[in-house]
């Protein structure tokens, strides 16, 4: 299958200091792609530099065949790119219907009301909440607003910063779930994660990124199954 | 009970409304920019100056040409964004606040060099008040400014919850980095608080002008009741800034009244202490104003 995402000796960073350093990643269509690596290995900053938040200083990025290294986060929105950051990701005092609307506007869809429900299907928790400001969710309800004002602009792409991070287990099991609705709607996922063994589970692809390099890429279960990343990652026990 | 309504009500409610539109734009900016935009007062001087010159060379009602007012508060407001507050706005936003400060001197120093120091009024002779009911003797200008506030608020709230452009603001003024991880033009919403602010500042400024006087500084002397208004209503909320600006317009007149004697409660001279007391009590304790806006 041909990459929908594909980066190639990515150099980023802030301030003059890379974090990144000539990072190759590939995802293809369809696909939930991982990535992983212990703190501060550069993975947040891999997926701001694609979306244009962190300047990048090296490499390409080609998004569905074409290149995308030089444009800002404003003209990646309507090629089909969204991402959910890790935190403040919501609008506090909007409701939560405003910010699913202050979704569709960079990339306004066709037909808005028919995005709506498919999104609201995908939450149904959220239907009797829409009145509500987003400030006054809890962490998992805030964290499907997000994701829904992240899929109202219809991405092909969805970019996601550890969507579990501070999360309770039960709704971590929720979020993953949610993730592999998504992915059978047509969405391509990449994210990057903390939570590695539940979240290799489900990809197709895991990638582990190490002091702002790439170690080792693979299917989820071979990453899951290998030694090396057993041990580094994923706390040594057996998957 | 009536000359209560008469005399200290309804031009509470008046001065009340001047604050309220002064203090929208202050509250926007700093939702938006984050920056205390000291140069709002004279913001309004422009404006009202815009309509005085106007009506010059066109005789008719004032309020009928707040359109040229409007629009050359505008023109000043973004002119000055772009020359001297975008440059900085990378910058810690002290350097910003100076530099309003800086801005204010030019727009004073701008108002005496074309229109000089001078008081001038809109219009001359005496104006009767309207008469209603057989008991309220209510100024024409006050009944005026009080509607067209009450019109304005009403339309800046449908903006501000059914507009994309006033969702796009709410939600810059919420979460700026996410508002460009949704994509959203944040350079576009600025333009617009300013126009909003710019247009709102110039009609205050006209309706100050026209109850009193025009004068180069007008707006600067109702900087800190505006200050207070929008701390009163919760920072970076403009209904709550509507809201703040009438509380204490109403608050400074009635402070007046003969409440316990036949003297007046505070001497009229103090009044504008009024809007300094709440203002601090505020910030002592309730900093987040009466609708839950941002702390300073």
């Amino acid at each position: 299958m041909s990459a929908l995402l594909s980066v190639k000796g990515l150099t980023a960073g802030y301030g003059g200091v890379p974090i990144i350093e000539g990072v190759n990643l590939d995802v293809a269509e369809h696909e939930i792609s991982v990535i992983i690596g212990p703190n501060g290995a550069g993975k947040s900053t891999l997926l701001k530099t694609i979306f244009a938040l962190t300047a990048r200083s090296e490499g390409e990025i080609t998004f569905a065949g074409k290149e995308i290294s030089g444009l800002k986060t404003a003209q990646l929105v309507p090629l089909g790119i969204s991402m959910v950051p890790q935190s403040r990701n919501v609008f506090p005092t909007l409701t939560v219907d405003e910010n699913l609307d202050v979704g569709t506007y960079a990339a306004p869809p066709k037909d808005k009301e028919k995005v709506r429900e498919n999104v609201l299907s995908l939450f149904p928790d959220l239907k009797g909440k829409l009145g509500q400001a987003a400030g006054e969710l809890s962490g998992g309800q805030r964290q499907m607003v997000a994701m829904g004002r992240a899929l109202m602009s219809e991405p092909k792409l969805l970019l996601l910063d550890e969507p579990t991070a501070g999360l309770s287990p039960a709704y971590l099991e929720i979020i993953f779930d949610l993730l592999l609705d998504v992915r059978k709607r047509g969405v391509t996922i990449l994210m990057v994660e903390q939570n590695a063994k539940q979240a290799l589970r489900i990809a197709d692809n895991g990638h582990v990124l190490v002091s702002g390099k790439n170690f080792i890429s693979g299917t989820g279960e071979a990453l899951l199954n290998d030694d090396a990343v057993r041990r580094s990652f994923l706390g040594g026990a057996a998957a | 009970m009536i000359d209560f309504i008469n005399l200290y009500l309804v031009p509470g409610l008046t001065i009340g409304s001047v604050y309220a539109l002064g203090a929208v734009g202050i509250s926007m900016i700093f939702g938006i920019l984050r920056f205390a935009h000291f140069a709002h007062g004279d913001l309004m001087t422009i404006g009202g100056y815009g309509v005085l010159t106007a009506v010059w060379f066109i005789p008719i009602h004032p309020l009928l040409l707040l359109p040229f007012g409007i629009a050359l508060a505008i023109v000043s407001a973004l002119a000055v964004d772009q020359f001297f507050y975008k440059p900085l706005r990378r910058l810690p936003t002290i350097y910003t606040v100076i530099a309003s400060f800086g801005v204010a001197l030019i727009f004073r120093s701008l108002a005496q060099l074309f229109w000089s120091s001078g008081n001038q009024v809109f219009t001359s002779g005496v104006r009767m008040p309207v008469v209603l009911f057989d008991t309220f003797r209510i100024s024409e200008l006050h009944m005026q400014v009080i509607v067209l506030t009450l019109i304005i608020a009403i339309a800046l709230h449908f903006f501000l919850t059914r507009s994309k452009l006033g969702r796009a603001m709410r939600a810059v003024s919420d979460e700026p980095e996410l508002a460009a991880v949704a994509g959203l033009d944040t350079e576009r919403v600025i333009r617009w608080t300013w126009v909003i602010g710019a247009s709102m500042a110039a009609t205050a400024g006209v309706f100050a002008g026209m109850d009193t006087s025009m004068h180069p500084n007008l707006g600067w002397n109702l900087l800190l009741a505006m200050f207070a208004a929008a701390v009163l209503g919760g920072i970076g909320k403009p209904m709550g800034a509507i809201a703040g600006g009438l509380i204490i317009g109403i608050a400074e007149e009635t402070a007046t009244f003969t409440w316990l004697s036949d003297e007046p409660l505070i001497s009229p001279s103090y009044k504008s202490a009024v809007a300094f007391f709440i203002m601090v009590a505020l910030l002592l304790f309730r900093p987040q104003g009466l609708f839950k806006g941002r702390l300073l």
